[in-house]
């Protein structure tokens, strides 16, 4: 995968999550994922089109969305709620906007999807390319969450 | 400036719709109704006076540039100032909602300071 979409989306990730959660997430080594298991307790996915075809994915573990939400909305929630599954969509969206408005500016069209979210114990998340994905993991003093890609 | 305008959110998601009412209540604005897609949006300006109108873009049903299109070509409501709050940020979205006759337009994500100041220089220019 292009290193620019790489860049692109722990960029737009890290200015999603400060500006509207107070919190700078630190990025870790991106790697390879070949099996479909989540990464954390609440994710959402969203399909990509134009010059990258396949899906970007935001999975999150309970300690980190709920503090990330909990600092978004200015309340002290404290189990992931219908409020944080709802929010995890509207960060991936976001992060898929600025990411998208980034890669723009480096010559790429890309349009994107309106999100779904999946949470619960052990779900998966299916990529529409159905390749294997890169995962770029973040850390936060409240808990970890990866940026789950495939692009065809 | 009245910060007593009654204020249209319009997001599909709850989260979203909950962070702007936040902020616009640190900016003093207390007067706010809410609509979850554009269909919902039209019934709510159709039904009571708005004075202004904060609308995502993507959206089921009726997406924020359809409403903004809907809301521009209806006598009674086509002078309601329209901001458009959306991560959809690429040049050509820009240029539509302009075309359709937006009054500004936030790219998520944004501060409460953006938004009151985008609020502010619409509200002047009426």
């Amino acid at each position: 995968m292009d290193v620019r979409f790489i860049n692109a989306f722990i960029d737009g990730t890290i200015d999603v999550l400060k500006t509207m959660a107070f919190i700078e997430p630190r990025p870790g080594k991106p790697y390879l994922k070949k099996e479909t298991a989540a990464q954390g307790d609440v994710s959402a996915i969203i399909g990509l089109t134009g010059d990258a075809k396949g899906s970007l994915a935001l999975s999150f573990s309970a300690g980190s969305i709920i503090k990330i939400v909990s600092n978004m909305l200015g309340e002290d929630i404290q189990e992931v709620n219908a409020d944080v599954r709802d929010a995890v969509g509207e960060i991936t969206n976001m992060v898929s906007g600025v990411s998208r408005k980034c890669l723009e500016s480096q010559g790429f069209n890309v349009v994107a999807a309106i999100p779904t979210v999946v949470a619960g114990k052990d779900h998966t998340i299916r990529h529409v390319m159905g390749g294997p994905s890169i995962i770029i993991p973040f850390e936060t003093d409240y808990g970890s969450f990866v940026v789950d890609v495939c692009l065809g | 400036m009245d910060k007593n305008i009654k204020i249209l959110v319009v997001d599909d998601f709850g989260t979203m719709r909950k962070v702007l009412r936040n902020l616009l209540k640190q900016s003093g604005y207390e007067n706010i109704v809410e609509a979850e897609d554009g269909v919902s949006a039209l019934k709510v300006l159709k039904g009571q006076k708005v004075d202004f109108v904060i609308s995502d873009w993507n959206m089921p049903n009726m997406s924020g540039l359809e409403l903004l299109k809907a809301v521009r070509a209806d006598a009674d409501l086509s002078k309601t100032p329209f901001l458009m709050v959306t991560a959809e940020a690429l040049q050509e979205n820009v240029v539509a909602a302009v075309k359709a006759g937006v009054s500004n337009y936030i790219v998520k994500p944004f501060t409460s300071e953006v938004l009151n100041e985008k609020i502010q220089k619409i509200m002047e220019k009426i």
